[in-house]
């Protein structure tokens, strides 16, 4: 019976592939976000400078050739601070995702697939979430532990948790009447077994883009905590907070704060375009809502 | 190419307008910046030192009071007389004294004050500065005589501190809404989160206030207080949070740049009750890892005096030991390994807000680093600061800074956070209290000040500095900061 | 009808109490003692047990939730700790910023974002549309804060037209206040405007794919025409929910921004209460974020039963 499921890319990979490299957001999207990920990975192994040492001498130097972005107020180079900060972003935003993911998809399918009551109070339950901005948890959780990467990545998650909640509810529940899932049940399949085998392989595509998005949404909630003080903490570099420290040193050099706010709007850029290309590719019907 | 000239129109037009602003011909209104916001304006309820930056010799006056210079002059006294044995004060009071609301000023609001601040239900933040005062007893109106129960070196001194100003009964209640006080200037409205605005007293028993209004305007950092700086939105900042931008506004000619000293000890702090910090050898080695040039560049954009005690070199009987822990991380491994720790160990460093925390703390944390002392930053508010680092002495290493004046003391108090016990400079400190010869007492806190160095207490970094902007044709504001106070009766501008 | 609105209504009210609670708990588990804190470092533990007593603080937990909440009921939000004035004064003084600030970033994006998306969408697939489109997605990757920064760099710094920030206050009189609150609004407003035109030019790409617009065309009715008359009224309702989400995230969207043109308003209220452990300000904050958010939803899920019928029985 399971070769009755519906898959979103019916003429197979090749066919995929080939929209996939037609399809220009997706590849730029794409192009940028796997650069962006290889710079974060090339920061384990290297960076220009050594960000642990503080030359303070060498403090607020402008771009030159031997510091491309020139350097901070503690003499550190700051295309590496970016470099770093890439991985502390990618994380924070990541993590958040998955935190989302698997707490809010079980959440969603099981409330589809259950009804009632059940249903009623996770969804009551996301209402509760929905009311509390990521900032306002943000402030009251670091309130309580203290700054820091985990924190932020608690409060981002917890946010995302009713996202992907709803996003899994209302697939799961376009899909429960549905023929394929009708025949399952008829076979005697119970909820969970049909939601594992039936309802979630038909809804990946979904979640992924909505993760694409969300995870897009991470960075930029990421770079406003850590704006705020409430993300990354030194020595860890992080784009938010590389903003927060320009902002008082603007007036005397404005590099500062021009490219860690590139490193934000092009990394989010490229998530996004990513997210637009693969609504189109793996579901074209969806591409219609935009 | 149309959106463009209607730019360069624009632009041109920017320009005129701010060329054209009208000369200012003597005037006689200031708008002061200041970075943190006074939680309330009784000054005798509340630690938070904005509080007497905008009450203390404006709207509250004492009976003595510290002038421009630091020095301590009569204020609501005119005179006074010690008794022989240093424990009986008489004041004699200025007549024809009012409260901002029209009550007359007498010896029993001087009762009043004093009693209410050493009371049981005083919320005073120096309670101690009237705990020796056994009595406060009105002999006219306009005498009174106060009796301790030791000689107090510092007395006068400590009746001129913003927490020690003389109050109303009628109107001490509602002073943190409504402050009521005898000075030259009486408060006008208050825009929570914004700024305070006070006007000059028609009725002041004293020499008038050259300026017609004063408004202090909340400004939190020098991304704010530059631009209002430079737009002329605020004439002066006592301290400004200027930052890195600060040699772009010396070289301003609109401009006068006052670098001044305040009693800001700003030091390492460091647990000297917990392994290994109990360990003389493990401090000495902190201390000699610490580059107070890279320091003071890096946290406080190079304006702080370096320090080598706790002690500020403003003072009368500062000694230099600065020399005494020169930067040298191969002595301080050296000690390290001597002490037992070849490989160094782990360590916290707790750091409060302010940004010479923050910044100092980066630094700080590399540089033990580098000495193999793997520091782990934990940056905390001031409530957990309070709360766990001074309370339950719950830290290895801190950076905080002292802003009380002639503080030393704190090192010979019991169970004080540096968990620091010296019976030697416990003596010292004892001594001092009862001395009131001058030369001996400055004899006595230079040794207290070798002691503290001597056994490297705290990682001593510089004093804090006070960075002074002000608008040039403003003549009469302070310099330096003995206590935290902007006294603007004698401010005004040039012509 | 009436029973949708009540249930809805019921579960606003239901998710507000749940709210109250979660913030109260949290708040009380806080480190750090308010008395101390106010008193600083050199205060004398009679000073600070006399003021926990002024303030309450030695009340059990419960009794002061129940207080606090029974206040709420009546209007009292009881006092500040730091301030000690009611609290509602202080934060009806400081919503007077945040609130005009979110409404001011509310019309500028509306008034940006549909003409944008009409735009758009009327330009489908041309050269026009594509840069739109390009811009916009640009703008929703742009942080709000930054994109403040420059702002202030370029008109408060270096044009120096503006005042870089802070606000004069409504007794300044009423241009002046808003004169304060433009530069906020545009940086708040524009990256919602980039998401809010993609969605108009979406919604109304759909709509002119339905039959009764090609009939429209069909009857010979000029292009702009039916754009504005029947293409845009019927778009309308999936623009109307994104800009209900995008109300409640103004609101909160405000905490960053004030802190970056120091605006006193309700943002910087609930960091300077968190620091001075003015928690009963903190809640009450905290509780009108929250209740502001969960009213603008609870608006949206009415509009939806306005809009469209079929709602009213079920969910």
């Amino acid at each position: 019976m399971s070769d009755m499921s519906v898959t979103s890319a019916p003429s197979g990979t090749a066919s995929f592939l080939r929209r996939a490299l037609r399809n220009r957001s997706f590849m730029v999207g794409l192009v940028i976000t796997l650069f962006v990920a290889a710079i974060a990975l090339l920061s384990f192994v290297w960076t220009p400078y050594d960000i642990t040492q503080l030359p303070v001498s060498e403090r607020m130097k402008p771009p030159s050739a031997t510091h491309w972005f020139g350097t901070d107020h503690f003499g550190r180079d700051i295309l590496s601070m970016i470099m770093i900060g890439a991985r502390n972003s990618i994380a924070v935003a990541l993590v958040a995702v998955g935190i989302g993911m698997g707490i809010g998809v079980p959440l969603g399918t099981i409330a589809a697939a259950r009804g009632g009551w059940l249903d009623e109070t996770v969804m009551r339950f996301n209402d509760i979430i929905f009311a509390f901005p990521a900032l306002l948890s943000a402030i009251m959780i670091t309130a309580i532990f203290g700054p820091g990467a985990v924190n932020a990545i608690v409060a981002i998650g917890i946010f995302n948790i009713p996202v992907f909640a709803r996003v899994a509810r209302a697939g799961a529940l376009a899909l429960w009447p549905r023929e394929f899932v009708m025949a399952a049940r008829v076979a005697g399949k119970g909820a969970a077994r049909i939601t594992v085998e039936h309802i979630l392989p038909n809804i990946v595509s979904l979640l992924l883009v909505q993760g694409t998005i969300q995870f897009a949404l991470g960075i930029l909630a990421e770079a406003g905590l850590s704006y705020v003080g409430l993300g990354a903490q030194p020595p860890m570099p992080s784009w938010g907070r590389m903003l927060f420290d320009a902002q008082t040193r603007m007036i005397v050099a404005p590099y500062l704060a021009l490219f860690p706010g590139l490193a934000i709007v092009i990394t989010v850029l490229g998530l996004n375009l990513l997210g637009d290309g693969l609504r189109d590719l793996l579901d074209p019907r969806l591409n219609r809502e935009r | 190419m149309n959106a463009f000239r209607k730019f360069t129109v624009a632009t041109a037009f920017g320009a005129v307008a701010t060329f054209a602003l009208p000369a200012h011909a003597a005037r006689t209104d200031l708008t002061l910046g200041m970075v943190l916001e006074p939680p309330h304006l009784d000054a005798t309820a509340g630690a938070p030192a904005a509080i007497r930056e905008v009450t203390y010799a404006n709207i509250y006056q004492g009976l003595t009071r510290l002038d421009i210079d630091g020095k301590m002059q009569p204020a609501l006294a005119e005179s006074w007389t010690i008794s022989d044995d240093g424990k009986v004060y008489t004041f004699k009071l200025h007549s024809g004294v009012k409260f901002h609301d029209g009550t007359d000023f007498d010896a029993n609001d001087v009762k009043f004050t004093l009693d209410r601040d050493r009371g049981a239900d005083s919320t005073n933040s120096q309670k101690q500065l009237f705990a020796h005062i056994t009595d406060v007893e009105v002999v006219d109106p306009l005498t009174v005589r106060i009796t301790l129960d030791q000689p107090v070196g510092n007395f006068l001194n400590d009746m001129a501190r913003g927490e020690a100003v003389i109050v109303a009964p009628e109107s001490a209640d509602t002073n943190k809404e409504t402050p009521i006080g005898t000075g030259p200037f009486k408060f006008d409205h208050w825009a929570k989160g914004s700024e305070i605005t006070l006007v000059r007293n028609p009725d002041y028993w004293g020499t008038p206030a050259q300026l017609d209004k004063a408004v202090f305007r909340i400004i939190p950092d020098a991304a704010a207080a530059v631009p209002a700086l430079l737009s002329g939105d605020v004439q002066a900042f006592a301290n400004m949070p200027a930052g890195d931008a600060l040699p772009q506004i010396e070289a301003d000619p609109r401009f006068k740049v006052v670098i001044g000293a305040t009693e800001g000890e700003t030091i390492l702090a460091i647990n000297n009750g917990k392994p290994p910090f109990d360990n003389l050898k493990v401090r000495q080695a902190i201390s000699y890892a610490l580059n107070r040039k890279d320091i003071i560049d890096g946290a406080s954009s190079g304006l702080g005096v370096p320090i080598g005690s706790h002690f500020s070199p403003a003072d009368p009987g500062y000694v230099d030991l600065t020399g005494m822990y020169p930067f040298d991380p191969e002595k301080a491994k050296e000690l390290l390994k001597e002490a037992g720790y070849p490989d160094g160990f782990k360590a916290t460093l707790k750091l409060p807000p302010p940004p010479y925390a923050r910044q100092g703390g980066e630094i700080i944390a590399a540089e033990l680093r580098n000495i193999g002392i793997d520091v782990e930053i934990i940056p905390v508010e001031w409530a957990d600061w309070v709360a766990n680092v001074f309370k339950q002495k719950d830290y290895d290493m801190t950076i905080i800074s002292h802003v009380e004046p002639n503080d030393i003391g704190i090192y010979a108090r019991d169970d004080y956070y540096f968990d620091y016990h010296n019976p030697k400079f416990n003596a010292v400190m004892a001594e001092l209290d009862k001395t009131t010869d001058q030369a001996k007492r400055l004899e006595l806190l230079g040794q207290a000040q070798r002691i503290l160095a001597d056994d490297a207490v705290n990682g001593f970094l510089f004093e804090l500095p006070k960075v002074g902007v002000w608008d040039a044709k403003l003549q009469g504001m302070w310099p330096n900061w003995p206590i935290f106070a902007n006294d603007l009766s004698e401010v005004y501008w040039e012509d | 009808m009436t029973r949708y609105v009540l249930r809805r209504l019921a579960i606003g009210i239901l998710t507000l109490v749940f709210a109250s609670a979660v913030v109260f708990f949290v708040m009380e588990i806080l480190p750090g003692d308010p008395a101390r804190l106010m008193l600083g470092l050199n205060a004398t533990e009679d000073a600070i047990s006399a003021l926990r007593q002024q303030m309450g603080l030695d009340q059990p937990v419960f009794v002061r939730y129940l207080a606090w909440i029974g206040g709420l009921l009546v209007g009292d939000f009881g006092r500040s700790y730091t301030y000690s004035v009611p609290v509602l004064e202080l934060v009806t003084e400081r919503a007077a910023v945040s609130l005009p600030l979110a409404f001011l970033s509310l019309i500028l994006l509306t008034v940006i974002a549909i003409p944008v998306g009409l735009f758009a969408a009327a330009r489908r697939g041309r050269a026009a549309d594509a840069i739109v489109m390009g811009l916009s997605q640009m703008g929703v990757a742009i942080p709000n804060f930054w994109f403040a920064l420059l702002l202030v760099y370029f008109f408060a710094v270096w044009l120096r037209w503006v005042p870089s920030g802070g606000f004069p206050g409504w007794q300044s009189g009423l241009w002046p206040g808003v004169k304060a609150l433009i530069m906020p609004a545009v940086a708040l407003a524009l990256p919602q405007a980039a998401i809010l035109a993609r969605v108009t030019r979406g919604a109304l790409i759909d709509v002119l794919g339905e039959d009764y617009i090609r009939t429209a065309r069909a009857k010979g009715l000029p292009r702009n025409q039916v754009l504005w008359r029947h293409a845009l009224r019927n778009a309308l309702i999936p623009v109307l929910t994104i800009l209900g989400l995008q109300f409640a995230f103004l609101i909160a969207g405000t905490i960053i921004i004030e802190n970056v043109f120091y605006l006193p308003g309700l943002g910087r209220l609930i960091f300077q209460a968190i620091t001075q452990r003015d928690l009963i300000v903190v809640e009450s904050v905290v509780m009108l974020l929250v209740a502001s958010v969960i009213l603008v939803n609870l608006v949206v899920d009415l509009s939806y039963a306005i809009v469209d019928p079929r709602l009213r029985g079920a969910r």
